[in-house]
């Protein structure tokens, strides 16, 4: 085999990581707002996250190609104001990424908040807690788990991204080139060793992450909470 | 002093109460769906009267489209019907949570009899230990007015006794406003200075 090029994996996790922190930052303030809030208009809104979850991520990358294209609505505004192309550069990898994901860390997000006892953020008021206290104390440790467990899909889920990251930024080696695209274009050109090489270190990671995770969330069931009477310090 | 004027349309009723609470117990009484727990979190602030007026201690709380003081200003403790205790939270920190004073909080649990629990977990202790950390933990707020939503019915009999013993002295020590909501006949004629029977949202008739 050649000298391995190393950039697709930096680069895929470089796009997953930063993806993973707006994605995460972004759906859990969503996902509060919404959870427990009915209103007219929600189960659209819900529609409109959820939608890439269910389309083919080349229907993603087209919209996404219409949208950020020169001539698109976001695309022309951005090369008019700041002389600034997003297809077919890092950006591009990156949106593609943040879009595919953002459903499943949205869908656990929300799950996690609805999981818990409302009352317990009642209480928290009831005991002079302000919305963030209330928030930071209370609603974000309980949905914790839940939460985590969407970071984890959402990182996985980034890492693994092709459809759309074709679609929106090609495959520019050293620019766009992730693990998902170098395996593509290396089974393309005959390289399977090449290809081969990137798959095994997909299936890897993906292993490890779904192994912690079982893990994780065995070890948080046999928790604190759920301690018999008799297991008690005193 | 409580004063407070409710009205709220509730799915197959009106709920339509007008009441005062000295430094009291008074137990609300009736059958479930009644309107109870609604005048609870109407007086905590968790839901919205239609219409009304909340005093406590001369001062508005709630004025129909003027005054909605915001739950964490009201000063009222709240002791929920399944106690509300943060589960990963220790004893001791759900009981400080809404207090800087840690020689209220000590005193508290001595009072209570669970100062020996400070660093377990809710998941770890019993029903009536439960009910004595929620209770500290609504009293440690000091609060104007306390507000116990069936606070005896998930405990065993003797546990009850103990802890309808453990009220009395309780609002000895504190002389605040107590409004209960029960549907045991005995623990309403036992604990209430004052019994408001409810039906279907209205008082039907008092009795000293």
């Amino acid at each position: 085999m050649d000298a391995i090029n190393w950039y697709p994996l930096w680069l895929s996790f470089k796009t997953a990581a930063i993806a993973t922190i707006i994605v995460f930052i972004v759906g859990v303030f969503l996902a509060r707002m919404l959870a427990r809030n009915t209103f007219f208009g929600k189960g659209i809104i819900e529609a409109i996250i959820m939608l890439p979850l269910v389309l083919p991520p080349t229907v993603v990358g087209f919209a996404l190609l219409y949208l950020f294209g020169k001539n698109g609505p976001i695309g022309k505004l951005l090369l008019d104001w700041f002389d600034f192309q997003v297809v077919f550069s890092w950006w591009a990898v990156l949106i593609a990424a943040i879009v595919v994901a953002f459903p499943l860390m949205y869908q656990s997000a929300a799950a996690a908040f609805k999981n818990y006892d409302a009352t317990l953020e009642s209480a928290a008021y009831t005991m002079g807690a302000g919305k963030w206290r209330v928030f930071w104390t209370i609603s974000f440790p309980l949905a914790w788990p839940g939460l985590l467990a969407g970071v984890v899909l959402t990182f996985a889920r980034a890492l693994g991204e092709f459809g759309a990251t074709l679609m929106l930024a090609g495959y520019i080696p050293h620019v766009t080139d992730t693990i998902p695209l170098a395996i593509y274009f290396a089974v393309e050109s005959g390289n399977m060793k090449m290809a081969g090489f990137w798959v095994a270190i997909i299936i890897a990671l993906g292993f490890t992450g779904m192994l912690w995770l079982n893990w994780w969330s065995r070890r948080k069931i046999h928790g604190d909470d759920t301690k018999p009477v008799s297991s008690r310090k005193s | 002093m409580l004063k407070a004027k409710i009205k709220k349309s509730l799915s197959h009723f009106l709920l339509h109460v007008d009441f005062v609470v000295g430094d009291e117990i008074v137990v609300l009484f009736g059958p479930s769906g009644s309107g109870k727990t609604t005048i609870l979190n109407c007086l905590a602030g968790l839901t919205k009267p239609d219409k009304g007026e909340i005093l406590l201690n001369d001062r508005q709380l709630f004025m129909t489209k003027q005054i909605d003081i915001a739950i964490q200003h009201r000063h009222i403790g709240y002791l929920f019907q399944d106690y509300a205790l943060f589960p990963h939270m220790t004893v001791r920190r759900n009981i400080t949570y809404g207090t800087k004073s840690k020689n209220l909080v000590d005193q508290l649990m001595k009072e209570l009899h669970i100062d020996h629990l400070q660093e377990n977990y809710p998941g770890e202790i019993s029903g009536g230990e439960k009910q004595r950390v929620a209770l500290a933990r609504a009293l440690a707020t000091e609060p104007q007015l306390l507000l116990l939503d069936e606070p005896f019915s998930a405990l065993d009999e003797a546990t009850k006794e103990k802890s309808h013993e453990e009220l009395i002295r309780l609002h000895k020590l504190w002389r605040i406003p107590i409004v209960m909501v029960t549907h045991s006949h005995q623990e309403a004629e036992k604990l209430g200075d004052r019994i408001l029977y409810m039906e279907e949202g209205h008082f039907v008739s008092r009795h000293a």
